[in-house]
C-alpha cells in the first residue's frame, strides 16, 4: 500500500513527480471510484499541509486554500461577495460531505455538476497551481476544460484559489435545482454577483450556470445586458439568446430543454432579488 | 516520505479508548473501524458517501468514514453509535428518546441518525425543525418516513411517557429496540467470524451475453489467497430456484447466457483480502458474447424479440384475469367515460443494508445466518440447491436491515451455504450496493390501460383495466403480481361490471418481484386519477364521488366475494372530510395571492387483501412455560423493522392474559421456532398474530387447568412461578414438580392459523383473502409552475386497521410507507446500467418527508386477531395517486406516468415543447 502524507509542499510535489497517484484530501471522490475493487490506489494525502487550508485576506483580495472544506466556508465570517459561495456550500452533498469535502477538490474532480464552480466563476476565481517548475495562475474558466477534464499538468498541484476583491456592498447568491432535497446532483444551479450602482441598477454583473453545459458557464451577453440596461428594464430584454453559452444534455435527472427553460427562470428570479435587495440596500 | 511496503499502523482514539490498528487495504476508516476493531455500529450501506449509516465522529464533527482515508484519524478522536450511548449521557438520552418515538424500525440507519444528531445537539441542544433536518439530510432511511427521528432530535429532553403494560392498544417500546439505539444489533455481514472466507459473486456487466468460463484452475493457481471457485457444475441439487411452484427459473449460476446485468455466473472464495482485491470480472477468466437484449415489456413481447425461457412464447411469463359482469357493456352504457394510459418504472427497494450474511458447515448440516424475510423459504432453497434434506439446513436470521419484499427471495444464502459445504471455515459474504442495485429483485414497471365509465348521477358503472408488467429474466413474484393486481384494481370501490387483465413479460433485466404492493400501487395510480376524471366531467367534489362508491359491509367486490363485516374504506373518508375540505378552502386561499407557486390538495385511496392469493399460508406460533415460570415465545415472524416481534408478542400476551414484561423472546432460529411463515403480504399482525393468539390462548387454558381455575382467573407471573388469581383465592402453581419435555417446558403450545379462502375460477371469481385492510391519503402540494418541482407540505393518511394493535409502530408504517409513496411519484425510477447507486438512484431524505397526520380506523375483521388487519403495504397504495391528483388540483396538469419529476411536470403543463 502506498500512501504519502505530505507534511511538506516539496514532499508532496516529489511524490507526485514519482508518477501514478491520486491526490487526496477529503476522499469524497476518490472512495467512490473505486467502486467494488476494495483496494485503494497510491495516494499522495496533502490534507495536513498548512498551505492548503483556510481562507485568508490579501493585499488585493482573498485566498482560499485547495484542501479547506465546505465546512469551512460555511463557517467563516466572509463579505456579500462570498455569499453564493456559501450558500453553494451548504448545497454541497450532506453535512458529513461538506466536513470531507474539499473546495480544490470540486474544482480537480471537474463535474459539470461541481456546486462550487459556478459561484467562483462569478468571483473570477483563478488557480493558483504549484510543481517543481514553480507557480502557475490560471483563471478558472480556463482551467476547466471540459467534463472531468481540467489544465492540471502531471506534476502540478492545485494549492489556492485566488479571488480578488470586490466592493462591500455587492450581492451574490446561488440557487440549486434537484429533484430532492441534501445529497442531490444539481438538475441545474445559477449563481450570480452583482454590484449596485447606488441608482437603481447595477455596474457589475457575473452570471454563471452549471449542470448545463460540460462546464459551468458565464453568461457575458446577459452580463453586459444587465449592467447596460436601466434600471429594471433588463428583465423584459432577456431571451433565450442570451443563454446560448449554454448546452444541457438530457439525462436521467431531466431532459436537455428543460434545463435550458429552468436555467432562465432560475436566472431570472435571482436578478428580481437583486433588485428587490438592492433597493433595500 | 516512505513507500507503505508494510501494512501501515495507525493509532487513535476510538471511543474513548487509545487503539492502534493496521489500515484495511481499502483504506477506507469505515474498514478499519469494522474490520480491525469490530465497530459493528458503523454500518456499510453504500461505500460513497451517499448514505451515511457510517457516519461518525472526527474529532467531534460528523463525516462518513466510508470515503474517509483511514490515515486522517492518526493521533485523532473517532466515536460511534455504541461509544455515544455508553460514555455520553447525550447519546444515552437520544437513544431512549429513539425508542420512546418509534424513531428506529429495521435500525440499519440509526447507527447514522444518532451520531449525526449528536453532533447537532452538542452545539445546538434545542435545534429547530430547519436546522434538525440540515443535520440529517444525509443520512437516509428507508423505513421511518423521517418524522419521528425529526420528534426524537428536537424533543430529546422532553421524552413522551411510557405506556401500560403492553397490551393490546397500546404502544410499548419495541422488544428488539435496546440493541438497534444502542449499536450492539447484529445485521447481516455483522456476525462473521474472524476466520470467515470471504465469497463473492462474478456477474455479468451485459443484460444478454453468451460466455465461456476459461481456466479456473490457472485463476486460483495465479491468484494465491483464491481458495476455490463455484460454477454451476458444484451445484449438487436443483440448478434453478424461484418462489413459486411451476416457476422455479431463476438459476444458481447461469449457463452458457447470462440473461440480465448483473447474474450470476460464478462465485470465487478465498482469503478476505485476496477476494476484495479482485476486480470483477476483468480479473476472471471468462470470454463474453454480447448479444441484443429486450429490455421494456414492448421490446420483449415484439414479434422478433429474443426467447428468455423456451416453454413461454412471445416471452409471456403468466397471465392474471378477474371478470366480473359485462364491463364492455356498461361502459357504453356510461354516462360519462374516463381513459388513459399510465406507465411506471422500475423501482427499488433501497434498504440501507445490503444483502450479506455468513454460513458455515456444522457436521453434515449448514448453517445461514443472513438477512431475510422469509427464513423457512430459505430454508427450502438451500437444502433443494444442496440437495440436502430440511434438517440439513439451519437458518438463522440476523436482524434485518429493511426488505420491503426483495429479502423474500434468496441472495447470499445459496452461494453461502454452496461454499460453507466445500472448506472448513466459515464463508461470508455482503453485497456491494451496487451488487444489490443489479441484481436483486424491483418493482415492476408498468403499462396499464384503463377506462371507467359512471352514471351522471355519480355511481361508477364499469371498468376495464388493462395491464402489462415487465418482470426481467426471472419469474420471482412476478405471478403474484399478475395475479393480485386484477383483484385490487377496482379499489375499494363497487364496479358492478368490470374486467381485469393483465400478463408479465419476462426481458432481459433483473428480475422484478415483490415490492410492498405487489403491483397494486401502480394499479392504484391508474384507477385513482382517472376517478379524478370522472369527479371533474361529473362536477363532483373528488371525496364525495369516492365515499359514494365506496365499498361497504354486504357488498360483494369484482371477485364476487361477499364483504359481510368489515369494511372500513367509507369510515376512512368520512374521518379525511374535515381535513379535506378544510386543505381545499386552504389552498384555494393560499392560489389567490400565490405568483410563482400554486397548491393544491388530492385524495386517493386503496384496499389490499391480506396473505396469499387463494393459496394456504399457515403461520405456527410456538410457546412454552418453563419450570422457573418463565414464558418463551418462539417468534418466527421475521421483524424487518415493521415491529412484528412487538406486535406478535403483545397479542400473544393479551391472549394469555398476562403482562408484556413477562415473555421472553425467541426468534426465528429454523432450529427452534416453527414456520410463521414470510414477511409479505401484510400477512404477519393478521395469520401470525392469530397463530401467537391461538398459542397464547392454549397455554392460558393449560396453566388454568393446573388449578382447577375458570376462564376468568387472573395469571400472574411471579419471580420463580406463576400465581393464579381467582375470587380472593390464589394458587401457586408448583411448577418445579412438573414433568419437562425435551425442550426444558413443563407446558407448551403450538398453533396454527391459515386464513380462510376459497379457489378462484377462470374468471377470478371466488374468496382470494379472508382479511382486507383500507386505507385513504389526502396529499397537499406545492408546485412551483416555472420549474416544475414539488414539495408536498403535508398528509393526512386514514387507515382502517381493524384493530390497532401498537399506534405507534402503525404510525410508523403509515409514514414509513408514505415517504415509499412520495418517491414513487415524485423522484424514484431505476434504470438498468444506469442508476446503480444512491446518488443517481434518488430516495426521499429528510428534507422532502413532510407531517403526517394519521387517523386509524378501527372496523374490526371478523377473522383478525382481536378485529386486526394487516396495514404493512396499504400504507403506500393511496399515496403516490394523492399526490398526483394533487398537482393536478394545483396546476392542471394530468400526469399519468411516474416519477413525476420537475421536466415531466412542466411538460404536462404545457410548458415544455
Amino acid at each position: 500500500m502506498r500512501y504519502v502524507t505530505a507534511t511538506t509542499e516539496q514532499e508532496a510535489l516529489t511524490v507526485l513527480k514519482g508518477g501514478d497517484v491520486r491526490v487526496v484530501a477529503g476522499g469524497t471522490d476518490l472512495f467512490p471510484a473505486m467502486n467494488d475493487q476494495a483496494v485503494l490506489p497510491p495516494a499522495l494525502d496533502i490534507s495536513a499541509l498548512a498551505a492548503f487550508h483556510g481562507i485568508t485576506r490579501t493585499e488585493s483580495g482573498w485566498r482560499i486554500g485547495a484542501a479547506t472544506p465546505w465546512r469551512d466556508i460555511i463557517r467563516a465570517d466572509l463579505p456579500a461577495m462570498f455569499h453564493g459561495l456559501q450558500a453553494a456550500a451548504r448545497e454541497v452533498g450532506s453535512v458529513q460531505i461538506q466536513t470531507r469535502g474539499t473546495i480544490g477538490g470540486n474544482i480537480c474532480n471537474a463535474s459539470p455538476a461541481a456546486d462550487g464552480v459556478p459561484p467562483l466563476l462569478t468571483l473570477d476565481a483563478k488557480v493558483d497551481l504549484i510543481s517543481e517548475n514553480g507557480c502557475r495562475r490560471v483563471p478558472l474558466s480556463d482551467f476547466l476544460l471540459g467534463v472531468r477534464q481540467t489544465d492540471l499538468r502531471p506534476g502540478e498541484l492545485l494549492r489556492s484559489i485566488v479571488i480578488p476583491d470586490l466592493p462591500d456592498h455587492c450581492l451574490s447568491d446561488f440557487e440549486k435545482l434537484g429533484a430532492r432535497r441534501y445529497l442531490v446532483i444539481s438538475i441545474a444551479m445559477v449563481s450570480a454577483l452583482v454590484v449596485p450602482d447606488g441608482s437603481g441598477g447595477f455596474s457589475d454583473a457575473r452570471i454563471a450556470v452549471g449542470a448545463c453545459s460540460a462546464v459551468a458557464r458565464r453568461l457575458t451577453r446577459l452580463e453586459e445586458l444587465v449592467v447596460s440596461a436601466q434600471r429594471a428594464e433588463f428583465l423584459e430584454e432577456i431571451y433565450s439568446g442570451h443563454f446560448t453559452a449554454l448546452s444541457p444534455i438530457g439525462d436521467v435527472r431531466a431532459s436537455g430543454a428543460y434545463r435550458m427553460r429552468v436555467s432562465e427562470t432560475l436566472v431570472r428570479r435571482m436578478l428580481t432579488g437583486f433588485l428587490k435587495e438592492g433597493a433595500c440596500g | 516520505m516512505d513507500d507503505l511496503a508494510e501494512v501501515p499502523v495507525l493509532s487513535f482514539s476510538l471511543n474513548g479508548q487509545h487503539v492502534t490498528g493496521k489500515v484495511p487495504q481499502s483504506g477506507r476508516l469505515s474498514d478499519m473501524l469494522r474490520e480491525e476493531f469490530s465497530q459493528k455500529d458503523v454500518k456499510t450501506g453504500c461505500n460513497a458517501g451517499d448514505c451515511g449509516a457510517c457516519t461518525v465522529l472526527l474529532d467531534g464533527v460528523p463525516v462518513c468514514a466510508c470515503v474517509t482515508p483511514a490515515f486522517q484519524a492518526e493521533g485523532r478522536g473517532v466515536e460511534t453509535q455504541a461509544g455515544l450511548f455508553a460514555d455520553d449521557p447525550l447519546g444515552a438520552q437520544l437513544a431512549d428518546s429513539f425508542l420512546a418515538h418509534g424513531a428506529a424500525q429495521c435500525g440499519i440507519c440509526t447507527p447514522g441518525m444518532m451520531v449525526a444528531a449528536v453532533a447537532l445537539l452538542r452545539e445546538t441542544p434545542h435545534p429547530s425543525e430547519c436546522e434538525t433536518r440540515d443535520a440529517l439530510g444525509g443520512v437516509l432511511c428507508r423505513c421511518t418516513g423521517y418524522r419521528k427521528i425529526i420528534d426524537a432530535v428536537m424533543q430529546v429532553h422532553d421524552l413522551p411517557e411510557t405506556q401500560g403494560t403492553g397490551a393490546v392498544g397500546q404502544s410499548p417500546l419495541r422488544l428488539d429496540g435496546t440493541p438497534k439505539v444502542g449499536g450492539s444489533e447484529i445485521f447481516g455481514d455483522d456476525g462473521a467470524p474472524q476466520d470467515a472466507l470471504t465469497l463473492r459473486v462474478v456477474r455479468s456487466p451485459y443484460a444478454r451475453a453468451g460466455f465461456e468460463i476459461g481456466d479456473i484452475a490457472k485463476f486460483v493457481n495465479d491468484h494465491p489467497g483464491v481458495h476455490f471457485v463455484q460454477t454451476v457444475a458444484d451445484v449438487p441439487g436443483e440448478k434453478l430456484f424461484g418462489v413459486i411452484p411451476g416457476f422455479i427459473d431463476q438459476p444458481v449460476f447461469a449457463v452458457h447466457e447470462a440473461r440480465f446485468r448483473g447474474e450470476a455466473i460464478a462465485a470465487v472464495v478465498g482469503e478476505k483480502d485476496t477476494i476484495n482485491a479482485l476486480n470483477l470480472p476483468d480479473d476472471f477468466p471468462v470470454t463474453w458474447c454480447e448479444r441484443p437484449a429486450a429490455m421494456t415489456s414492448d421490446q420483449g413481447i415484439a414479434a422478433d424479440a429474443p426467447q428468455l425461457h423456451e416453454n413461454r412464447p412471445g416471452n409471456i411469463m403468466c397471465e392474471g384475469r378477474v371478470r366480473h359482469g359485462d364491463a364492455g357493456g356498461a361502459l357504453q352504457r356510461a354516462d360519462v367515460v374516463a381513459e388513459g394510459q399510465f406507465r411506471t418504472g422500475f423501482v427499488e427497494h433501497a434498504y440501507i443494508e445490503p444483502e450479506a450474511g455468513f454460513a458455515r458447515r456444522v457436521g453434515d448440516r449448514v448453517e445461514i445466518h443472513a438477512c431475510t424475510q422469509a427464513p423457512v423459504m430459505d430454508q427450502e432453497g438451500v437444502a433443494s440447491i444442496l440437495g440436502l434434506s430440511l434438517d440439513q439446513v439451519r437458518i438463522v436470521p440476523t436482524a434485518t436491515g429493511g426488505g420491503f419484499g426483495a429479502k423474500l427471495d434468496m441472495s447470499v444464502q445459496p452461494y453461502l451455504a454452496l461454499a460453507a459445504m466445500q472448506t472448513d471455515r466459515p464463508v461470508r459474504m455482503a453485497y456491494s450496493r451496487r451488487e444489490s442495485m443489479q441484481s436483486t429483485t424491483k418493482r415492476h414497471p408498468s403499462d396499464i390501460a384503463v377506462k371507467i365509465g359512471a352514471t351522471k348521477d355519480g355511481f361508477l358503472s364499469g371498468m376495464t383495466f388493462d395491464g402489462t408488467f415487465n418482470t426481467g429474466a426471472y419469474a420471482s413474484w412476478g405471478p403474484t403480481v399478475a395475479n393480485r393486481v386484477p383483484i385490487h384494481a377496482s379499489g375499494p370501490y363497487r364496479i358492478p361490471d368490470f374486467l381485469a387483465e393483465t400478463r408479465a413479460v419476462n426481458t432481459h433485466t433483473m428480475p422484478a418481484g415483490a415490492f410492498r404492493g405487489f403491483g397494486v400501487p401502480q394499479s392504484a395510480i391508474a384507477q385513482e386519477v382517472l376517478f379524478d376524471d370522472l369527479a371533474l366531467q361529473l362536477d363532483i367534489d373528488p371525496l364525495q364521488f369516492r365515499l359514494k362508491n365506496a365499498l361497504r359491509n354486504g357488498d360483494r367486490t369484482t371477485c364476487n366475494q361477499l364483504l359481510e363485516s368489515g369494511v372500513g374504506i367509507a369510515a376512512c373518508f368520512e374521518a379525511l372530510k374535515p381535513h379535506w375540505d378544510k386543505a381545499r378552502s386552504g389552498v384555494a386561499e393560499f392560489n389567490k395571492t400565490a405568483t410563482t407557486t400554486r397548491r393544491g390538495v388530492g385524495i386517493a385511496a386503496g384496499w389490499y387483501g391480506c396473505g396469499n392469493t387463494s393459496l394456504p399460508n399457515p403461520s405456527t406460533i410456538r410457546s412454552g412455560l418453563r419450570p422457573d415460570g418463565q414464558i418463551i415465545l418462539h417468534q418466527g415472524a421475521a421483524d424487518i423493522g415493521q415491529g412484528a416481534n412487538t406486535v406478535i408478542a403483545q397479542i400473544f400476551a393479551e391472549a394469555l392474559g398476562v403482562p408484556l414484561s413477562a415473555l421472553q423472546l425467541v426468534g426465528g432460529d429454523t432450529d427452534i421456532t416453527p414456520d410463521a411463515g414470510k414477511t409479505s403480504a401484510s400477512r404477519q399482525t393478521v395469520v401470525s398474530g392469530n397463530a401467537a393468539r391461538l398459542s397464547g390462548l392454549a397455554l392460558r387454558a393449560a396453566i388454568l387447568k393446573l388449578c382447577n381455575a375458570g376462564d376468568g382467573a387472573l395469571i400472574h407471573p411471579m419471580p420463580g412461578g406463576i400465581e393464579v388469581h381467582e375470587g380472593g383465592q390464589v394458587h401457586n402453581l408448583p411448577l418445579g414438580s412438573l414433568p419437562s419435555n425435551a425442550s426444558g417446558y413443563v407446558l407448551e403450545a403450538v398453533e396454527t392459523w391459515d386464513p380462510p379462502t376459497a379457489p378462484l375460477d377462470e374468471d377470478g371469481q371466488g374468496v382470494p383473502y379472508a382479511v382486507y385492510g383500507y386505507a385513504a391519503h389526502i396529499a397537499e402540494v406545492e408546485v412551483d409552475t416555472d420549474l416544475g418541482t414539488t414539495r408536498v407540505i403535508r398528509f393526512i393518511a386514514a387507515h382502517d386497521v381493524g384493530r390497532v394493535i401498537n399506534p405507534l409502530l402503525a404510525e410508523g408504517q403509515i409514514e414509513g410507507g408514505i415517504a415509499q409513496g412520495l418517491g414513487l411519484a415524485l423522484m424514484e425510477e431505476y434504470i438498468p446500467h444506469v442508476t446503480e447507486n444512491l446518488h443517481d438512484y434518488l430516495i426521499p431524505t429528510v428534507g422532502d418527508m413532510p407531517p403526517v397526520t394519521s387517523l386509524l380506523i378501527e372496523e374490526p375483521d371478523p377473522h383478525g386477531p382481536f378485529g386486526a388487519k394487516g396495514l404493512g403495504e396499504h400504507v403506500l397504495i393511496p399515496t403516490a395517486p394523492a399526490i398526483l391528483n394533487a398537482i393536478r388540483h394545483a396546476t392542471g396538469a394530468r400526469m399519468t406516468q411516474v416519477p413525476a419529476t420537475p421536466d415531466r411536470v412542466l411538460a404536462a403543463m404545457g410548458k415544455l415543447s
